[in-house]
């Protein structure tokens, strides 16, 4: 009889999702081909992710929202035209269907639901930002106070509920009115009595609005994401955690306030991200118990080389960071720990995790060193620049891939993949990487 | 006093400098002389960022610091201020589309304390201001910044634009932030790529032809 999964070790918890993510259940393959191969990806990626040689190294397209542009369409149009969205998405899938994964449109939001609660803490195409953008951007603020971390760390959802979300959701204004929930105790009587607010009421109806619109999205995400698996293309990433410094420092207090707390209030700095580490570690785990693939990437910001000391880094970042990682690695989840910037003066410390359970996906790093200081212990995953993807020849990027195959591919434990996602540009450039990864990557 | 006074902010001592500030208000000193003292002690500061002893959140704490000692010096300034002579002008801006600062006010606190007079037209900012200020500032040096991949073809507008004013022949152009590198510098036609921050001093200086 098997054992209850709490039993397991992180090892065989692993290999039980690594298991559900070679036969996902209730997926029907288009053809026993389809199977074949999706198969043979998922073997590909799940060798080259635990240090060993696979037949060949597997490759990332960095295709964010690249199927938008490459359909003739944008950002802007498909995240309030479903349909568009499905096609534009599909077309990509069929034009690349010699690729090792894909990225279904999970990634763009539903406008509607965004306009539905009045979001703040984001602009996007025709919202704040012109129509042809082809990304959203966050709008750094100090969305928490500095004399807020207080009730942050006492109830972090209190917190969210009346005073962070009134802020970052115009239409929950009147929910610094609220009480606690915790209210709610013995025969309720005034506990009701701010949810009368026409206000307060107003927001709930905007919150159920952007709802069922959610619905209407995810139906459509969901349908292309299905065909995808069913066509044979693994997914390689079925969530997203963040670095407990970044939660506080991108949309909490800000870039500006973070760095000031580190000077004037450090110890609360210390405190709220001890506090976030649970919240996020939950969120991983719930992102990856109905997935297929056991793949959470952590985009990582406020810690790279240009934004704080080795250390600060080591201080304020590092520890409740590695937390969260070993907690998912003890999951049985493998983490994709991707490092935006540059991450050249942190590779002394980084590989501190347990051989062959985290990949380290590099941007603008110096991957040759990475893969000399780390790769004996952790996956490497990288890094075609951006520009040379967006504005060089097919030529130069199957150039730049070979060597990368060369020297970070050497012995296994190498995927290949851009430095961040391309946008626009020539799809020659993504076909040519996907040629290095076949002409040069294979092990033999 | 003011040799302590540079040192304490130079070293980033929040209590020490504030204390500092107000006893020498009350010891009737000039509060000019305060402000100056307070500049130097942000080139210091300048000076350990292009180090590597300091890194961003030194160079925010140091601005707020900056901040908090003018704020208590303002409101005894009489007349005006004496203007600090400055090398040179230079205008600096983060591409239409992106709403990045960061880079950009690190560039623009990095040239401040290096001596140039910035105008910084912050972010998102459209062609035809870039061109507008260009040409009404006539400075010779022009800093365009980016976070994101859609300020590649912004940028690249930017400069065409300021060919077509006829203002690119006496203009240096430099570029910098997120996912620019020379390839986009090339892409786009400008000048030079700037890594960091001081990257950004180094090209102004070498364009003006100081040291």
């Amino acid at each position: 009889m098997a054992k209850p999964w709490a039993e397991l070790s992180p090892e065989e918890k692993r290999e039980e999702r690594f298991k559900r993510w070679l036969s996902p259940p209730g997926v029907k393959f288009a053809s026993p081909q389809a199977e074949k191969v999706y198969k043979e990806r998922v073997t590909r990626f799940i060798k080259a992710f635990t240090l060993q040689k696979p037949d060949r190294v597997p490759c990332i397209l960095p295709t964010g929202f690249y199927a938008a542009s490459y359909a003739g369409t944008n950002l802007g149009e498909v995240m309030y035209d479903y349909d568009k969205m499905k096609s534009a998405w599909r077309k990509m899938m069929h034009d690349f269907s010699d690729a090792d994964t894909y990225m279904p449109p999970a990634l763009v939001p539903p406008g509607r639901s965004l306009e539905a609660v009045d979001y703040k803490l984001y602009k996007w195409p025709g919202h704040g930002l012109p129509k042809t953008t082809p990304s959203y951007q966050a709008v750094e603020g100090e969305w928490m106070k500095p004399n807020e971390y207080d009730a942050l760390i006492r109830d972090p959802s209190d917190f969210w509920l009346r005073i962070y979300l009134p802020r970052i959701f115009g239409v929950f204004k009147a929910f610094n009115t609220l009480n606690p929930w915790t209210s709610f105790e013995e025969i309720a009587t005034t506990p009701f009595i701010p949810f009368g607010n026409p206000e307060v009421q107003a927001g709930f109806n905007a919150i159920m609005k952007a709802g069922t619109e959610s619905l209407k999205w995810i139906a459509a995400v969901g349908e292309v994401a299905g065909e995808s698996l069913a066509m044979g293309f693994p997914g390689v990433m079925s969530g997203l955690a963040k670095a407990p410094f970044d939660t506080l420092g991108d949309t909490l207090r800000g870039t500006q306030g973070v760095m000031m707390d580190m000077f004037q209030r450090p110890q609360k700095v210390h405190e709220a991200m001890e506090r976030l580490v649970p919240i996020i570690i939950e969120g991983a785990v719930a992102a990856v118990a109905n997935a297929a693939s056991p793949i959470v990437i952590m985009p990582l910001h406020k810690g790279a080389d240009s934004f704080m000391s080795p250390k600060q880094y080591e201080t304020f970042y590092w520890p409740t960071f590695k937390k969260v990682v070993m907690a998912m690695v003890n999951e049985g989840i493998y983490p994709m720990l991707f490092a935006e910037g540059s991450y050249n003066k942190r590779l002394d410390i980084i590989g501190d995790f347990p051989k062959g359970s985290v990949a380290w996906y590099f941007d603008q790093t110096d991957i040759f060193e990475a893969k000399k200081k780390i790769g004996d212990r952790c996956c490497i995953v990288g890094n075609v620049p951006t520009s040379l993807i967006m504005t060089g020849t097919p030529q130069q990027v199957k150039e730049h891939c070979k060597k990368l195959i060369e020297v970070c591919g050497k012995d296994g434990g190498y995927v290949l993949a851009g430095g961040a996602n391309v946008d626009e540009g020539n799809p020659e450039n993504l076909r040519a990487m996907m040629a290095a990864a076949k002409e040069y990557g294979v092990y033999k | 006093m003011s040799g302590d006074f540079v040192n304490l902010l130079a070293d980033l001592k929040e209590e020490e400098v504030l204390k500092l500030t107000q006893q020498r208000l009350d010891s009737k000193e000039d509060p000019l002389k305060i402000l100056e003292d307070a500049r130097k002690g942000m080139e210091i500061v300048g000076k350990r960022f292009a180090g590597g002893e300091y890194f961003l959140p030194e160079l925010v704490f140091s601005g707020e610091l900056l901040a908090q000692v003018t704020n208590i010096v303002k409101p005894h300034l009489t007349g005006a201020g004496v203007q600090q002579k400055k090398i040179g002008k230079v205008v600096i801006a983060t591409v239409a589309g992106d709403i990045h600062d960061i880079g950009l006010n690190i560039v623009d606190f990095m040239l401040d304390v290096n001596g140039f007079e910035v105008t910084n037209l912050g972010v998102d900012v459209p062609i035809e201001k870039i061109v507008k200020a260009v040409k009404e500032t006539g400075a010779p040096v022009l800093g365009l910044s980016g976070f994101l991949t859609p300020a590649f073809d912004a940028m690249k507008e930017t400069v065409e634009a300021l060919e077509k004013a006829g203002l690119r022949k006496n203009l240096k152009i430099m570029i910098g932030g997120g996912q620019m590198d020379d390839e986009v510098r090339k892409y786009a036609k400008a000048d030079a790529f700037g890594k960091d921050a001081m990257a950004a001093v180094t090209l102004t200086k070498q364009w003006y032809g100081v040291k």
